[in-house]
């Protein structure tokens, strides 16, 4: 019972919430946030029942895969909705004080950030839960709609320009997933992921929709060098809007990616691929951070760190199924992915209070900030201990356990564009907080305390994450890949 | 060949000028015609195999799939289009930039 | 390189990789088995329990319900996408307003416009049993509405932005509150109980009807029905 209700908690009760701010008009803030309290606890009985019970199912219209839609959690899902109810709770505060302080957008647009927000609350819980890939399309694209309408907010010319970038790339991705889709079901005659992968086989068309739905999925994830949409629309959103989709929305395509390669494709014969995922993770790693160095704003500073730790995510395609590392490999890809959340989150507040405080986000007027803004500047500094992965951080154990199972399988490499990354992100923070700390006597505006706490909370929370990684990383082999083949079932 | 992969493979081909579509052109308005197109594709691929069924009608799960994508497509065609207008407005073209 | 040439050989590779993912793709239809039933013949053994004859329709309100549950949501997105980017709508449309339309515009539009209100009823009746349903019903409402807007023909004047707001999001409250209803009868979540089935499926359709017009013109109309409501009152000089 509490599973039910909780799984269809974090579905609709945002969407109940998001069609009534709309109707209303009015009560945008308290009822998100409102929202955004109840939603951990949602997340938290999901996460227990799935401790307890292991993988779990729920047939919605009682129908059952593969003619009705199946809602499908394990572990990776389970940790997923905890991960957004956490972020999103905080940016919900922080977007709160943020609309009201910042007067950059006109009201009647800014005020349709809080409906769009927990729409996207909807999609990201929908296709973390759902066991269908047609639901996947669905969610992915309500993802697209909001992110689109969340980068455009206000609509100044420079995020309208970034936003059509972003549709017209998303789109595209969106439509090479379909067609992939579309091989799929004709071929196998189900779109439920667990069936399909009882079904799959090695063909030509099985391989023609895994090419295009990774394709798809690389170009939705910003994977180096399809990346070249990020930065101008995460640099150009508003803050709580860039930490949500930097932080929330690209691990939703990432999760589609790793939910078909290890759970329908046959990814055992897909090695030469896997290995060249890996290297193109290595590659955005070096480019994403050389790009983040020469930055001279701090909001595109952040969008290219974003490049550079979503390669992270992709060395994992490169070890093998059969190294005793994978399980760690697996379990850390997705740690790394929540602690990735936490940090970026709070390092886009955290620029926001700052820019809100200097007037603008430029690096040179970061002068100063230390004093006259301690806690944002506090906030974005332990941010950047967790993007560099510093020890006790929830990044540090995340890259051991993919430095252990890189060294492990071979690929050294990887192995530097690990340790080559975590230097270079050491370099673009040190830069900014070095200006941060110089001595300056300018008066700024405060940014008042709802906009300086919560990124705090979140960075925090990222720099503990390796404290309390035990639970996590349990949760995380519950209906992993790597769980059912050492204990010789088929998944 | 039959008349189905006959039709599945003028989808394929859609899908291909769609996205020669998207990739190529620089106004605006062709890119947000060329996404449209390249779904057409997809959609017809989609439909034409789902003739396949020996019952006589064709599966109605294939052609639902498509009437939720279609209905996707039309959403993202408003905002894309409104986007396009709102550019239109602000900057005097319709041209992508830096392409 | 001369900037054509680059040019020219942007567009040759993107060609050459257009065709390579064409051919692939129809060398992967052609692998296809020639007979797939795909997921019909489950479809055909529980269309009884769904209270509709259309299979299709079955699908779409009852087996997969969920997608179309959330596929709406994707339609209402949509309009606060339009809502939230702000597109000053309401300046077009008084500048499209200035040239009066014809007088065949108008009459054509006087005496078809009752007509399509009847076959759109039509269209959400019949997709019960045959091709039919509410997009298709919500796509002919919306096609009168921007005729009415073509001839200029003030018809919203008497909807408030709040009803407007509310019929946009009917659909979506629809699903909700029949799923949530369903929960209440003991079933999982939008599970209809067969003997109801037909109720919920034609009160889900019909709200669906409603809400797919308005956001369908709301999207013409560049974001709102309401929309010259929503900016500040226009005190633009007209004379000139």
């Amino acid at each position: 019972m509490v599973f039910e209700l909780s799984v269809l908690g974090l579905v609709f009760l945002p969407l109940a919430a998001g069609i009534t701010v709309f109707a209303v008009g009015r009560w945008g803030p308290p009822l998100t946030i409102i929202v955004g309290l109840i939603q951990p606890f949602f997340a938290a009985g999901v996460a227990r029942s799935i401790w307890q019970n292991g993988p779990s199912r729920y047939r919605i219209g009682g129908w059952g895969a593969p003619l009705g839609i199946d809602l499908h959690v394990d572990g990776i899902g389970a940790l997923m909705v905890l991960m957004t109810a956490v972020v999103g709770l905080m940016v919900a505060i922080y977007a709160r004080s943020y609309f009201a302080t910042t007067e950059s957008e006109p009201a009647n647009q800014s005020s349709m950030f809080w409906p769009v927000c927990l729409l996207l609350w909807t999609g990201l819980n929908a296709l973390y839960l759902s066991g269908d890939i047609f639901n996947f399309y669905v969610a992915l694209e309500m993802l697209v709609l909001s992110a689109v309408a969340l980068i455009g907010l206000g609509g100044k010319p420079k995020a309208v320009d970034a936003a059509l970038h972003y549709v017209i790339y998303a789109v595209t991705a969106s439509l090479f997933y379909l067609m992939g889709l579309t091989l799929l079901y004709s071929m196998y005659g189900t779109v439920d992921w667990a069936i399909l992968g009882t079904r799959v086989e090695p063909n030509f068309s099985t391989r023609c929709s895994i090419v295009l739905m990774t394709v798809g999925l690389l170009m939705k994830t910003a994977l180096f060098p399809l990346h070249f949409w990020l930065p101008a629309a995460h640099g150009s959103a508003p803050a709580p809007a860039s930490a949500m989709l930097s932080g929330l929305v690209l691990k939703a395509s990432f999760f589609v990616l790793l939910r078909l390669w290890y759970n329908v494709f046959p990814y055992e014969d897909l090695r030469a691929a896997g290995d060249f995922l890996g290297i193109l993770g290595a590659a955005a790693i070096i480019w994403g951070s050389v790009k983040a160095i020469i930055q001279q704003r701090l909001k595109l500073l952040i969008a290219y760190s974003t490049v550079a730790q979503m390669g992270y995510l992709f060395l994992f395609f490169s070890i093998p199924h059969e190294s005793p590392y994978f399980c760690s490999a697996w379990s850390g890809t997705w740690y790394f992915a929540v602690s990735h959340a936490c940090a970026k989150a709070a390092a886009f507040m955290a620029v926001g209070s700052l820019a809100h405080a200097a007037g603008s986000d430029q690096i040179k007027d970061m002068a100063g900030m230390a004093q006259h803004q301690p806690v944002a500047v506090f906030a974005f500094g332990l941010s950047g201990v967790s993007l560099m992965g510093l020890p006790l951080s929830g990044a540090f154990v995340a890259k051991w356990m993919l430095l252990k199972s890189t060294l492990a399988s071979g690929h050294w490499h990887l192995t530097i564009a690990i340790l080559a990354g975590g230097l270079m992100a050491a370099i673009y923070i040190v830069r900014v907080l070095a200006t941060a700390f110089a001595v300056d006597s300018r008066s700024v505006r405060n940014a008042p305390a709802p906009m300086q706490w919560p990124p705090l909370i979140l960075a925090c929370l990222s720099a503990a994450l390796g404290l309390v990684a035990y639970y996590p990383m349990k949760l995380l082999e519950i209906g992993a890949p790597c769980s059912a083949i050492l204990m010789g079932v088929t998944p | 060949m039959t008349t189905v992969t006959l039709f599945a493979s003028c989808g394929a081909v859609i899908f291909g000028i769609g996205f020669f579509g998207v990739v190529v052109c620089r106004r605006l308005l062709q890119i947000v015609i060329a996404l449209n197109v390249m779904g057409s594709g997809v959609f017809l691929v989609l439909i034409a195999l789902a003739r396949r069924t020996t019952g006589g009608r064709p599966d109605p799960v294939a052609h639902s799939m498509a009437l939720t994508g279609l209905v996707v497509a039309v959403s993202v065609t408003a905002l894309a289009l409104t986007l396009v207008r709102c550019r239109y407005k602000q900057t005097g073209s319709t041209d992508l930039n830096n392409r | 390189m001369k900037p054509s040439r680059i040019r020219f050989a942007e567009t040759a590779a993107m060609g050459l990789i257009a065709t390579v993912v064409v051919c692939c793709l129809i060398a992967a239809i052609g692998e296809m088995p020639r007979a797939a039933n795909g997921l019909a013949s489950e479809v055909d053994l529980h269309l009884s329990l769904t209270g509709v004859q259309n299979p299709v329709t079955a699908v779409l309100i009852n087996f997969r319900g969920y997608d179309t549950f959330l596929e709406l949501a994707v339609l209402v997105l949509a309009v606060w996408g339009v809502k939230a980017i702000g597109s000053d709508a309401a300046h077009d449309r008084e500048d499209s307003t200035a040239t009066p339309p014809s007088i065949v515009l108008t009459g054509f539009v006087r005496v078809v416009g009752p007509v399509v209100i009847v076959i759109a009823g039509y269209l959400l009746w019949v997709g019960g049993h045959s091709p039919g349903g509410a997009f298709q019903a919500g796509a002919v409402l919306a096609a009168l509405g921007i005729l009415l807007d073509l001839a200029t023909i003030e018809w919203s004047t008497h909807i408030s932005e709040r009803s407007e707001r509310c019929l946009q999001v009917a659909a979506v409250a629809g699903f909700l509150v029949v799923g949530t209803s369903s929960l209440f009868l003991n079933r999982t979540f939008l599970e209809f109980p067969p003997e109801l089935a037909s109720t919920f499926t034609l009160a889900i359709e019909s709200a669906a009807t409603l809400s797919i017009a308005l956001i369908l013109i709301a999207l013409y109309r560049g974001g709102g029905i309401c929309v010259a409501r929503l900016l500040p009152p226009p005190v633009r000089e007209r004379s000139k």
